[in-house]
């Protein structure tokens, strides 16, 4: 069985897997990360996705083997040691962005690469397309997309740009 | 700490562990020892099994087991039962046919499980299942209730013949029938509910569990663990309820769809015991789609007869009702005693009369999905007030106005069975309108307009019936459970308290609301209050959550068993102080003596009755814990106010929901952030079956929306931001005066927004439109509606 080293929330770790095992198999099976949840078999839901070298990705579209040498952060791995929570954790917690949890290690994530990748600013209706994704059926979208807002200056640690809204 | 009780927006408690990906779902439980169960079920809609053949199945690499129907039946192992009897109008009980939890004989819809493969990994067991041959002789299918009522359709069992499961009614029909024949003007309406998928996002999962001495565990992704246990272990495994415990840990979403007994529980569990192993079993979601009941599903005519001045006479409603194959748990009562007793709505319709006629087909069984019967129902009725409007040319806000009933005649007996206790639907219409800015919209049609968009603003007065239910009149109506519910205080020896609910919180927030109704009775901090729920070895108790029953059902049970700590207490506290038992009071978590400023805190009675050295030992046990039983006295009425607001893009038919806004009566609100949260979460769902969502099948019964590929699940760009009020009457007979919130928002918007399309489509002659109302629906319209523009 081939193997595949990865580094995952900053751990080292070296698995045998199949051929066909998806990433989030190896997250979910192999090292116990069941954080990353599994809502569908297509990929339409986002409910697995992770950070791969930085980018946001659907986990259960990606063999293990690609992410051969690739650093993964979960939704396990964006809390601080002492348990400070990553400033996007904070604000689904301030602004109820969440029901049953499930979608919500998906969102977070997704929503965590969206604010970095616009350093410029989102409008909701950019928040509301970038987040196309990820499927929610508890929130209607509504307090995802206030605390997604709210997340920005917090991570750019300025205010929200005017020409973005 | 700031103010924690009644009405407090109080942050969740239970997001810290959904946050950092600590929760605890059943896929994330592996049990030493576990193989892996993968279903193989049928492709076709209606078929003779002539053979199976598991052989080379069974001998593949890490397959343990492989089990069939006739294992079930050489067990004597019966099928899965139906919780609720309906009788038809000739008094005959419906019919119910056998479901079992392997197919024998025949399969009756795609989904349908035929084989079960047991091995030591998931793949294994998937691969394996590869390897079984199943030839069968089709039979013909059916998908409508339409088609299988035809003469000559294939029947879906033999103990139904013309495929109909019950035929009942409701009302005096000869009432209506004379107010019909006297009546100045009848509008009729035929529409249809759309079949839904109710797609939580976490796909079902089960795991079985037996130990040596033949005790078994099941975990389960399920909204009421002891319904469950109950009925697989009563009805099918006949395993004791002591000898079985039903874990249901944290649930990634129900909507009803995990409150029923489903095959993969029972096999997993049967499968555990005669393996000894550990059996797990995750859905994925193409098996969510073809396993997991569906919601609505029917197909109505609705006649109003109306006096010169528009006031309603009398209701007639006859509806065709999809059971699917098999009867899901509470299938029966959907179409039933949750929607035509829901027609009188808010108006005051003095007759009514409505028959319903439940029928198989090759499909997946159809049960409650959030609101079950109660969206039908209002979909109906406030798409028939608009086609009145329609019709007579009464304004629609008028029309609904000189129907209502009126603030001041609660309680109220509608001729459909049910009492409202309160509610005030002017007030709720009059917030609605105001806060939608409805006045405005004229305005705003022509901005839309000038940018050659259609623009429509439609409401729905809506009202539906929650806190089910008092067991009496639900066992008097065919339900085979009481419906009571069950919570255990337990005040620990330090004060801190530990609630145990047999309600289940699967996103509703219970964890944060009942620790602020103990906060706001007893006194203590949200913070040390942990409320349980989930698992029948630690609750004693429960009929779970559905029907927005949490809060009224199990928050009243909560309440009463704090009565009987604080009465408690003050026997307690008597003793300290010195003083007689009824001049004690408790106050804002004080035991103290009335006129006098002797006083004992809660956490100090904690104590003494943990450590009672000083105690009033002869009269009365140590201990500081109490369950009490609730069983509801009535229904409760939430109803409200929705008002959508559309657009539609000329060019391409794209229909966009722009604003809009919920004024709800749902009693007395516990915590105002998770009301808005829930409302927002059902609007998107009603948003969704208005628009998006279809659960597709040709004619013959193949599924073909069997994925998030070709099922349009309401993304975060297909809805609007919502904007929320309350406006609440309170409950007269639970000790809270609340009603529930959880399915409101799916109840009442579905028909507010068609409303505002067939608005919008004014001036293209449409009266009415079904769900969803797709872009190419809504184009075909404007293309075949506008041939003089083509011409140009």
């Amino acid at each position: 069985m081939p193997q595949v080293t990865l580094t995952v929330n900053g751990k080292r770790h070296t698995v045998a897997v199949e051929g066909r095992t998806l990433l989030v198999e190896v997250l979910r099976e192999k090292l116990g990360l069941t954080g990353t949840h599994i809502g569908c078999d297509t990929s339409q839901c986002g409910a697995c996705v992770v950070h791969v070298n930085g980018d946001s990705v659907k986990s259960c579209t990606m063999l293990a083997l690609q992410a051969e040498g690739a650093e993964v952060t979960t939704i396990e791995g964006l809390a601080k040691p002492d348990g400070t929570l990553h400033p996007m954790q904070e604000m689904f917690r301030e602004h109820h962005a969440l029901q049953c949890g499930y979608c919500t290690p998906g969102m977070v994530m997704s929503a965590i690469d969206l604010v970095a990748k616009h350093p410029e600013g989102l409008t909701e209706r950019e928040i509301r397309e970038g987040l196309d994704g990820n499927l929610c059926r508890c929130t209607g979208y509504h307090n995802i997309v206030k605390a997604v807002a709210a997340a920005w200056p917090l991570m750019h640690q300025k205010a929200m740009p005017q020409a973005a809204e | 700490m700031g103010f924690e009780g009644i009405g407090a927006a109080v942050k969740r408690k239970e997001d810290g562990r959904f946050l950092a990906g600590r929760g605890n779902y059943v896929d994330d439980i592996n049990r030493p020892g576990q193989v892996y169960a993968y279903f193989k079920r049928s492709d076709r809609p209606h078929a003779r099994i002539l053979r199976i053949d598991t052989a080379a199945a069974a001998a593949a690499p890490g397959v343990v087991a492989v089990y069939t129907g006739a294992d079930f039946a050489a067990d004597g192992i019966g099928g899965l039962p139906c919780g609720w009897q309906i009788h038809s109008k000739d008094g005959s009980p419906m019919a119910e046919p056998p479901h079992p939890v392997l197919a024998q004989g025949k399969v009756r819809h795609v989904g349908d499980p035929v084989v079960a493969v047991l091995a030591e990994t998931r793949q294994q067991a998937k691969d394996a299942a590869e390897l079984i041959e199943i030839d069968y002789e089709d039979l013909p299918g059916t998908a409508s209730v339409l088609d299988a009522l035809k003469p000559g359709a294939g029947l879906v069992h033999d103990e139904a013949p013309g495929n109909v499961c019950y035929d009942w009614q409701i009302g005096d029909r000869a009432a209506v029938d004379a107010a019909f024949a006297g009546a100045a003007r009848v509008v009729r309406l035929d529409l249809t509910n759309n079949r839904l998928v109710p797609n939580a996002m976490e796909p079902r999962a089960a795991i079985g569990e037996c130990d040596v001495a033949g005790n078994y565990t099941l975990y389960t992704t399920s909204q009421n663990p002891h319904v469950i246990r109950l009925l697989m272990g009563a009805f099918v495994l006949h395993i004791p309820e002591h000898q079985l415990r039903v874990v249901a840990p944290d649930v990634g979403g129900g909507f009803g769809s995990k409150i029923y007994h489903y095959a993969e529980e029972a096999l997993v569990t049967w499968a555990a015991g005669k393996l000894r192993r550990p059996v797990k079993w995750t859905a994925e979601r193409s098996e969510s789609f073809m396993s997991d009941a569906h919601g609505r599903d029917h197909v109505s005519t609705a006649e109003m007869a109306l006096d010169a001045e528009g006031h309603f006479l009398a209701l007639k409603v006859s509806t065709l009702a999809n059971m699917g194959a098999y009867l899901s748990t509470f299938a029966p009562a959907v179409p039933t005693y949750l929607y035509a007793t829901l027609l009188a709505g808010v108006y005051k319709t003095p007759v009514i009369y409505a028959e319903v006629k439940a029928v198989f087909t090759n499909t997946v069984p159809v049960d409650a999905y959030r609101g079950a019967g109660r969206p039908e129902a209002t979909f109906l009725l406030e798409r028939l007030v608009d086609a009145i409007a329609h019709d007579t040319g009464i304004d629609r806000i008028e029309l609904r106005r000189r129907n209502f009933i009126p603030a001041n005649a609660f309680p109220y007996q509608t001729p459909v069975a049910l009492q409202y206790d309160s509610g005030d639907y002017e007030t709720t219409l009059a917030a609605a309108l105001k806060a939608a800015d409805h006045a405005g919209f004229p305005a705003r049609r022509q901005a839309a307009a000038a940018q050659g968009k259609l623009r429509g603003i439609g409401i729905s007065t809506y009202l539906e019936a929650c806190g089910i239910a008092p067991s009496a009149v639900a066992g008097a109506l065919g339900a085979r459970a009481g419906l009571y519910e069950v919570a255990n205080v337990r005040v620990n020896p330090t004060g801190s308290v530990t609630v145990f609910t047999g309600t289940h919180s699967h996103g509703q927030g219970h964890e944060t609301t009942f620790a602020q109704v103990v906060a706001e009775q007893l006194g203590v901090p949200v913070s040390q209050v942990d409320v349980v729920h989930g698992d029948t070895a630690r609750i004693p108790f429960g009929m779970g959550t559905y029907g927005s029953r949490s809060i009224a059902v199990g928050g009243s049970a909560l309440v009463k068993a704090m009565d009987k700590i604080v009465a408690k207490g003050k026997r307690i506290a008597a003793h300290l102080l010195e003083a007689s038992v009824d001049d004690i009071e408790f106050k804002d978590g004080k035991f103290s003596v009335a006129g006098t400023d002797k006083s004992k805190t809660f956490g100090e009675i904690a104590l003494t009755a943990y450590v009672p050295h000083n105690y009033p030992i002869e009269e009365l046990e140590p201990g500081l814990d109490e369950t009490a039983f609730y069983d509801p006295k009535n229904f409760t009425f939430p109803g409200g106010c929705h008002v959508a607001e559309v657009e539609i893009d000329r060019e391409t038919g794209v229909v966009r929901v722009v604003n809009f806004t919920a004024v709800d009566d749902i009693g007395r609100v516990i915590n105002p952030m998770i009301v808005e949260g829930q409302v927002h979460g059902g609007v998107a769902q009603g948003i969704g079956q208005a628009l998006l969502e279809q659960a597709g099948y040709d004619d013959g019964g193949q599924i073909v929306s069997g994925s998030f590929m070709d099922y349009t699940m309401p993304r975060a760009d297909n809805v609007p931001n919502i904007h929320v009020g309350t406006e609440s009457t309170l409950c007269t007979h639970n000790p809270l005066g609340v009603k529930g919130v959880g399915e409101v928002g799916a109840i009442g918007s579905p028909p507010a927004v068609i409303n505002a399309i067939v608005d919008a489509l004014g001036t293209y002659g449409i009266r009415h439109l079904d769900m969803p109302a797709t872009s190419q629906k809504i184009w075909s319209i404007l293309q075949a509606g506008a041939p003089r523009m083509a011409a140009e």
